[in-house]
């Protein structure tokens, strides 16, 4: 009794807090000063047609590195936390059931056209919505649509943690030549930033958002198998 | 009319990010299965991220990307806030780690002990 009337004065107390934001939230009626110089800089200085993209790679770039290290982190740790004998597995599991024929024929047809939107998605990210993190999510979808056909199978871990770390060290590599040739930490002006719109532009944002899109979808798809619970 | 015109005040993304946020909230309170927690803190995540976004949403300006709607000259009077949008794209990142991590510990914690309720476990309990 005493908790659900707790519970009630939180839940209460929270509307009360977000009742100012529902009223307030989209009143004005322009962007402030940051937003304004950065819808007015980044087509100068990178030639971004992807604002939210020249953000998140560029002018706050270093948070992007710190993104992708949590989530190595935390694909690290549930690697760690979901092996056999942590949970205490060890008897060899019965065979699994066979996945149906459907699943395994629809997978088998969509594995390589979701690679290829995967891909896509990464390598226009300065150019349409959608980078990195998004095409390495749909990349991972495919190797999701492959575990669940071949229930008995695993991802390779050895690719899958080359691909993780050679990306990443191409991601700092980029970074630090950036701090060399142009002018700090991450700057994508260390190739020619090209026209607007074009598929080669932005100088090194393509190349960034494909390795972050690489090194996502490596690290999704290794979360995807631990959570199967019968790693080694 | 005072009732239509509160109404009307309302922005509908913020106010259903709103309601989100307090459903997570009551499931993480009120639930006692700790799956079921761990989801609740995703639904609160996204309650947030939709909350986050219609701040920097403005009534008939276009998304920030520059092609035949806006180009470059007329970015800053067409285009809405993309600042809002950035941070969006990292908070759902870390949120799908963040859950990941919770979904783990639940699994650990269900094959330790019977079942997987939070009262089995005392000293979380309250």
């Amino acid at each position: 009794m005493m908790r659900k009337v707790l519970v009630t004065l939180a839940i209460i107390g929270f509307a009360f807090a977000l009742l100012p934001m529902v009223f307030e939230a989209g009143t004005p009626d322009a962007p402030g000063g940051l937003a304004s110089a950065y819808l007015e800089k980044s087509p100068q200085d990178f030639a971004t047609a992807n604002v939210v993209t020249a953000i998140v790679v560029s002018y706050r770039g270093f948070d992007t590195l710190g993104e992708v290290a949590v989530l190595f982190a935390a694909t690290a740790g549930v690697g760690a936390l979901l092996t056999r004998k942590r949970l205490g597995l060890t008897e060899p599991d019965a065979p699994k059931t066979p996945s149906t024929e459907i699943l395994y024929t629809a997978t088998n047809l969509l594995t390589s056209l979701l690679v290829m939107f995967g891909v896509y998605i990464f390598i226009h990210g300065h150019l349409t919505p959608g980078g990195g993190f998004q095409g390495g999510v749909v990349i991972a979808t495919a190797v999701l649509l492959n575990l669940l056909a071949s229930p008995g199978s695993h991802v390779a871990h050895s690719v899958m943690s080359a691909v993780e770390s050679l990306s990443g060290a191409f991601y700092v590599g980029l970074g630090l030549l950036g701090a060399f040739l142009a002018w700090g930490f991450l700057d994508p002006r260390v190739l020619p930033i090209g026209k607007i719109g074009a598929l080669v532009s932005a100088g090194s944002i393509p190349l960034i958002y494909s390795v972050i899109g690489l090194k996502v979808g490596a690290e999704l798809s290794a979360i995807l198998d631990a959570l199967k619970g019968d790693r080694e | 009319m005072n009732i239509l015109a509160l109404i009307g005040a309302i922005n509908p993304v913020a106010a259903s990010g709103a309601v989100v946020i307090l459903i997570g909230l009551w499931g993480v309170l009120a639930r006692p299965n700790i799956f079921k927690i761990a989801i609740a803190f995703s639904i609160m995540e996204t309650g947030v991220n939709l909350l986050i976004l219609s701040v920097g949403y403005i009534r008939g300006r276009t998304a920030p990307i520059l092609d035949s709607a806006a180009d470059a000259a007329t970015a800053t009077i067409k285009m809405t806030d993309p600042v809002p949008q950035a941070l969006v794209l990292t908070s759902i990142v870390i949120g799908l780690a963040v859950t990941a991590l919770m979904l783990s510990y639940a699994v650990r914690l269900k094959a330790g002990k019977d079942g997987s309720s939070i009262e089995a476990w005392g000293e979380e309990k309250w």
